[in-house]
């Protein structure tokens, strides 16, 4: 591909290819490119307050390194090196400041990497910064984050969705070009669709979670967002596999999503059965998110593919099960939380009983408190049964519905990733379990384990991007990256041109 | 069913919680109101129907038991409220 040589705002909307290609060829350096994203992120991170903390020391000594490498390695060096990454805070890195999005471990300095992070350095790739989330992952807009909530890049006063809100607008406005979230209830699709950007959540255990802050570890999946999908693939790519240290990870080859993609690219979706839940299209939706994904429907069976209706019966217990399974879980693992070892302790407690109870009354903000009471609840004595042992079996019928689907009747299913768009800033944080229903169609995916990737599809009335969702069988990501990307340039979705020129303000 | 002020009380104290007595109503509201959802839940028979732990079915993973490196005290320390020589300090527990 030819270029020349691009000024900083367009450096930053480059895909990762031509990043590479930039490097490799000398046309600019790795140092040029970081500083560019770090000048991005400074003029825009004051409205947008997609990132918590950045790393610009950090980032220009690996750029400098990249540089180095690229000089005298070349082609030889690994697909991301000399390139910029943002990780969402609930992934640990090594001397960088790590919150979970919590007031809880405002100054906790990892003694780590997580697997991601160590397969991310090791492949090259440049790390910014740590990126904005509800905290722990707990909330669907970014509104339930200590250090304030993100916004939308198509209308700031709308929410960016959540909770990896901060990994999904950073890309979208070009302060990185790819990023790392987790996707516990479908905290990567949901905002990747209401800022309009790729996300894939992974199948459960095809990423390590070593590393990655537990929610619900049953559910909890950590995944890319990118421009495209080709990005997100690449990135898929780079931080997947197997890990001794997470022994709930699978052993299952990982193909060359880029090759793949690119032998796929163009040639339509001719024998690719999409299977539509009639579940999805109940009461709910918004009229706009409807029609758009009606269209988009038709679109995929433009390109080739046939429309199958299929069934998931269970389906409508998900919400229920999830706002058990979930915080059961989460009461567990934030358990750790208790001012000893790390993290915030309260002042001069009295007993030990008192420090534990007001350095988690201090330190946790309110969305996290009540899911730590609802698991407590439901995994007290007398109650153990009737909800959690009754929830895991549901999950278990709403898991064998997919299976269902898959051995008889389609390849992928398609729907909405959320029942609307991006809502206003404040619209829904007085009533919780409003909020649960904008994750209504990403947690079957989660209890079932599955990889779903959001697409952007178009907007609704009001400019605001929607998503398509595209979930497969196990370890399919490959097929949902192939139908993902057929959509994707049939599609044609723009660039978030307004913020990618840095003209938002 | 549905939860009492005292039952709220209950739940925070197992979950090492402290709340504040004008909280307590508050909570107690939003509770009830996911509980309510969530009884939708005895709708759906499970009888017979194998409880999900992992979801691809991964049972036990063994490794041989050999020692791995792991964090020195020196970084652990680094992130404790209260580290002296070399112990994690914590008020007072037994008089």
């Amino acid at each position: 591909m030819k270029m020349t040589t691009p000024d900083s705002n367009s450096m930053c909307a480059l895909s990762i290819m031509q990043m590479r290609d930039g490097l490799l060829s000398g046309m600019f350096t790795s140092e040029t490119l970081v500083q560019a994203h770090l000048d991005r992120i400074e003029e825009t991170n004051k409205l947008f307050n997609s990132f918590i903390t950045i790393d610009s020391e950090g980032a220009l000594r690996v750029a400098k390194d990249a540089d180095l490498a690229i000089k005298t390695k070349g082609e030889k060096t690994p697909i991301l090196t000399g390139i910029p990454v943002g990780i969402k805070d609930l992934i640990v890195t090594e001397n960088i400041r790590t919150t979970a999005g919590s007031k809880i471990l405002e100054n906790f300095i990892p003694p780590y990497d997580a697997t991601t992070i160590k397969k991310l350095r090791e492949a090259g790739a440049v790390i910014i910064g740590k990126l904005n989330l509800d905290e722990f992952g707990m909330g669907s807009s970014n509104e339930q984050s200590a250090y304030g909530c993100v916004r939308n890049p198509w209308d700031t006063e709308r929410v960016s969705g959540g909770s990896s809100g901060g990994s999904a607008v950073a890309v979208s406005i070009g302060q990185v070009p790819i990023s790392l979230g987790t996707d516990t209830g479908g905290s990567i699709r949901q905002p990747a669709s209401l800022s309009g950007v790729v996300g894939i959540r992974p199948t459960y255990g095809r990423v390590s979670r070593y590393g990655g802050i537990a929610y619900a570890s049953s559910l909890d999946q950590i995944g890319t967002f990118g421009r495209s999908v080709e990005d997100t693939a690449i990135s898929l790519q780079v931080i997947s596999g197997v890990d001794p240290k997470d022994s709930t990870s699978m052993a299952v080859n990982v193909p060359d999503y880029l090759s793949e993609l690119r032998a796929s690219k163009g040639k339509g979706l001719k024998g690719i059965r999409v299977g539509v839940p009639r579940e999805f299209f109940v009461d709910g939706m918004s009229p706009d998110v409807r029609t758009n994904i009606e269209n988009s429907l038709k679109t995929l069976e433009k390109l080739g593919a046939t429309l199958v209706e299929i069934s998931l019966p269970h389906m409508e217990y998900s919400l229920a099960v999830y706002y058990i399974v979930a915080p059961a879980e989460a009461s567990s693992n934030l358990a750790r939380y208790d001012g000893v070892k790390y993290g915030y302790r309260t002042n001069k407690p009295a007993s030990l009983s008192e420090m534990y109870a007001k350095t988690r009354a201090e330190g946790f903000g309110a969305e996290v408190k009540r899911r730590i009471l609802i698991g407590t609840y439901v995994l007290s004595a007398g109650y153990y049964d009737a909800y959690y042992k009754k929830a895991q079996a549901a999950r278990t019928l709403i898991t064998n519905d997919f299976k269902l689907a898959f051995n008889n009747s389609c390849d992928v299913i398609a729907g909405p990733v959320s029942p609307t768009t991006a809502f206003k800033i404040g619209e829904k944080t007085t009533s919780p379990l409003e909020m649960y229903l904008a994750d209504i169609f990403t947690i079957p995916v989660n209890l079932a384990g599955l990889p779903g990737l959001s697409v952007p599809s178009g907007f609704d009335s009001k400019k605001l991007p929607i998503g398509l969702q595209l979930i497969g069988p196990a370890f399919s990501e490959s097929l949902l990256f192939r139908v993902g990307q057929e959509f994707s340039d049939a599609v044609e979705f723009p660039l978030n041109e307004k913020a990618m020129a840095g003209a938002v303000s | 069913m549905s939860l009492s002020e005292d039952d709220v009380r209950h739940i925070a104290k197992l979950a090492a919680i402290a709340i504040s007595d004008e909280e307590i109503p508050v909570i107690q509201g939003q509770l009830n109101d996911i509980f309510a959802s969530i009884e939708k839940l005895q709708e759906v028979s499970t009888r017979g129907v194998t409880p999900t732990s992992h979801v691809h079915g991964v049972t036990n993973i063994s490794r041989e038991d050999v020692i791995q490196d792991s964090l020195s005290i020196e970084a652990l320390q680094k992130n404790a409220p209260d580290f002296r020589n070399g112990s994690f300090v914590v008020p007072k527990i037994i008089g």
